[in-house]
């Protein structure tokens, strides 16, 4: 088997190529998904029974929490690639990945605070599902803070790999002990997400929404790798071409 | 004859300022090399890249063993005297000073391995400091304690940065003799230093950097 | 292999020649514990009750505190170059690096933590569990802070950054160590904790040591 198509991908040119030829149809793509799911969830799907309206936060609170853990274990796996076969677009990938996944994690735990207001009388509830991802936060913020605090930027994004790995073998043991520990210390709430046979009308809008997450998240993470590539290969030649073509070729070389 | 090291195509980039490219050199038996250039010309860089510190931006070093690197920060412990230094770098690396059959018993062993040690230190003029913690010693003398290093047995090739910082007159000299001595035994060295060399070998050979790109 | 014996010859001599190193995280472990009864109050039922949590969050502080400096000074004299080039596996290196350290720092601290625990009104049943779930609880706190240390050696002031890097990790071991004591203190059987602890440790004594030496080789290269 022939292994160029994949390094192909370590040519940070290349890559700046194929993602900008991807990312318009990635947003395309989110802007329709999202556009769809969230009018369908907002308006058109019928109230639960239990919670009524406040129920809708799902259509944004679980495609960001989904989100915010595939983004972390992207970083992983770019975080193995980076140190296997010491390509430079996955360390750029990590870089570029970890403010967005921190976000989506902000977002799920916001969103999972207002859910909680109506549903349990307070903002915050030391739920298992909450409290795991307050500690993704925290495991986001720790990748970003060593990616800024090492000046060399090729060690910054090896630094940063390796603690991406680090970070996704703990996640499970994290997951497993936190449930285990709020199992412990009180009884079983009502979950947000975990709900016995929703109806079609009411899932359906929830996988565009989580559809259209994703492909948002792709569109935005090519578009920041694109430019971290611009700038991290200022020298080189083709960047040079890019930077010229993207600003109308009104510039002198 | 296989060289020691070989480099081909080497380029290294330090915070997106390029300091050098399309480096090539090989170096064997009897070969001494001396990186010259201004400061922040990449002398540290390409050193660090030889001994395998560091990864090259672009391009290959092959080694036939890992080199003996004395850096700037050459490894020694300011809380153990310069033996324990030794015998410590002398462990790490593999390297155990003084002959000794493997069925000898172990107190003779010992007893071989500390008088190379002592050996060492009395040819880098340190007779008397063999146990003085080595944070009460002068920069020169610590400097010294590091290049005794040069004196056990080691790899045959040296990579040495900067290896005459804080050395007096004299020490310079014998050190310079003791590095040609070296490469004509058929060992090789690669070092950096801002002083014309009084003594080189016939392999001596000298490498500017920073000129094409500063 | 006589390079483990030299490097545990080394280590020894390094620590017993600045004992601050060993006594400061334990003068600290004591200071943090002794601070509670004074914000809370000094109730015997509520201070038995938050002893299990307090003293293990002190000790969890007190190990982060005492790596801090793990990698510094042969960071910056020059020997953990030299350690890096070494033909000897460098995760095995390190790891002897940081059971020593673990030996001197980490133990002083269990054999300190009954004290405290009866100081906080701990029934002296409870103890056997503390110390069991400290001695199984410390040496993965010491891995991973590791890890940590190793990645920020090269920073100037690293200290805040490893605490942020490290404290998520730590969560597990906080709530299994913990639990088993609160276990204790009800009167519950406490076994299923300390194995999960044990298992814990025997991921991170094989896994941890290859994390440090990748960490080590990039604050070496930059």
């Amino acid at each position: 088997m022939s292994w160029t198509w994949f390094h192909k991908w370590g040519s940070p040119k290349w890559f700046y190529a194929l993602a900008g030829r991807l990312q318009p149809w990635l947003a395309l793509a989110a802007a329709l998904l999202l556009a769809v799911g969230v009018v369908w969830g907002l308006a058109f799907a019928p109230p639960d029974y239990q919670q009524g309206n406040s129920f809708r936060i799902i259509y944004i609170h679980v495609p960001a929490a989904m989100l915010a853990q595939s983004c972390y274990v992207l970083m992983a796996l770019a975080g193995v690639v980076s140190l296997v076969w010491k390509m430079k677009v996955a360390d750029i990938a990590i870089h570029c990945a970890a403010p967005v996944g921190a976000s989506m994690t902000a977002l799920a735990l916001l969103t999972g605070a207002i859910w909680g207001k109506p549903t349990w009388g307070a903002w915050w509830v030391w739920d298992a599902r909450l409290t795991s991802m307050l500690i993704l936060l925290f495991l986001y913020a720790g990748v970003i803070a060593l990616g800024n605090a090492i000046g060399n930027r090729d060690s910054a994004g090896k630094a940063c790999a390796v603690l991406s790995i680090v970070g996704v073998v703990n996640i499970p043991i994290i997951k497993y002990s936190v449930q285990w520990w709020s199992t412990l210390h009180q009884g079983a709430t009502f979950s947000l997400t975990e709900k016995p046979a929703m109806p079609a009308e009411m899932w359906l809008p929830l996988l565009f929404t989580v559809l259209g997450f994703y492909c948002l998240f792709g569109a935005v993470l090519l578009a920041r790798m694109r430019l971290a590539l611009l700038q991290r290969e200022a020298r080189s030649g083709w960047a040079q071409a890019a930077v010229r073509q993207a600003l109308g070729g009104g510039l002198a070389p | 004859m296989n060289p020691y090291l070989q480099a081909s195509a080497l380029a290294c980039e330090r915070d997106g300022r390029l300091l050098f490219e399309h480096l090539a050199l090989s170096l064997g038996a009897g070969d001494m090399l001396q990186v010259s250039g201004p400061n922040g010309a990449g002398k540290t860089s390409l050193l660090r890249v030889l001994a395998g510190l560091m990864a090259p931006t672009a391009g290959h070093v092959r080694c036939t063993a890992k080199p003996l690197w004395v850096g700037h920060a050459a490894g020694i412990q300011e809380r153990l005297s310069a033996e324990e230094n030794l015998a410590w770098l002398c462990a790490l690396h593999a390297t155990a000073p003084g002959k000794v059959p493997a069925t000898a018993p172990a107190t003779e062993g010992r007893a071989a391995y500390r008088a190379a040690i002592w050996q060492a230190l009395a040819e880098v003029g340190l007779r008397g400091f063999e146990d003085v913690p080595c944070h009460s010693l002068s920069a020169g003398q610590k400097r010294r304690v590091a290049l005794a290093r040069l004196y056990l047995p080691a790899p045959r090739l040296w990579v040495l940065d900067e290896p005459f910082t804080a050395l007096d007159i004299q020490a310079v000299a014998q050190l310079e003799a003791h590095l040609a001595a070296h490469c004509e035994q058929g060992g090789a060295v690669v070092l950096t230093t801002h002083h014309l060399l009084g003594r080189r070998p016939p392999g001596f050979a000298e490498l500017a950097l920073g000129g094409a790109t500063a | 292999m006589s390079v483990l014996a030299e490097l545990l010859k080394r280590e020894v001599r390094l620590l017993c020649r600045r004992p601050g190193e060993l006594l400061n995280p334990l003068v600290f472990f004591a200071i943090v514990v002794a601070l509670f009864p004074l914000a809370l109050g000094a109730q015997p039922q509520l201070l038995q009750a938050v002893a299990p949590g307090l003293v293990w969050v002190a000790a969890l502080l007190a190990v982060l505190l005492s790596l801090e400096g793990l990698f510094r000074s042969d960071f910056e004299d020059g020997s953990l170059e030299q350690m890096v080039l070494s033909p000897q596996p460098l995760a095995l290196l390190m790891l002897a690096k940081v059971l020593v350290h673990w030996l001197f720092s980490g133990l002083a601290l269990v054999l300190l933590a009954p004290l405290l625990g009866v100081m906080l009104g701990l029934p002296l049943v409870c103890l056997p569990v503390l110390l069991a779930s400290l001695l199984l609880g410390t040496p993965v706190l010491s891995l991973l802070g590791a890890i940590g240390a190793a990645l920020t050696v090269g920073l100037k002031r690293g200290g805040l950054l490893l605490a942020l890097l490290v404290l998520p990790l730590y969560i597990p071991v906080l709530i299994l160590g913990s639990g088993a004591l609160q276990a204790a203190l009800q009167g519950l059987p406490s076994g299923g904790y300390l194995l999960w602890l044990a298992s814990l440790a025997a991921l991170a004594l094989a896994l941890a040591p290859l994390a440090i030496a990748a960490g080590l080789r990039i604050s070496v290269a930059e």
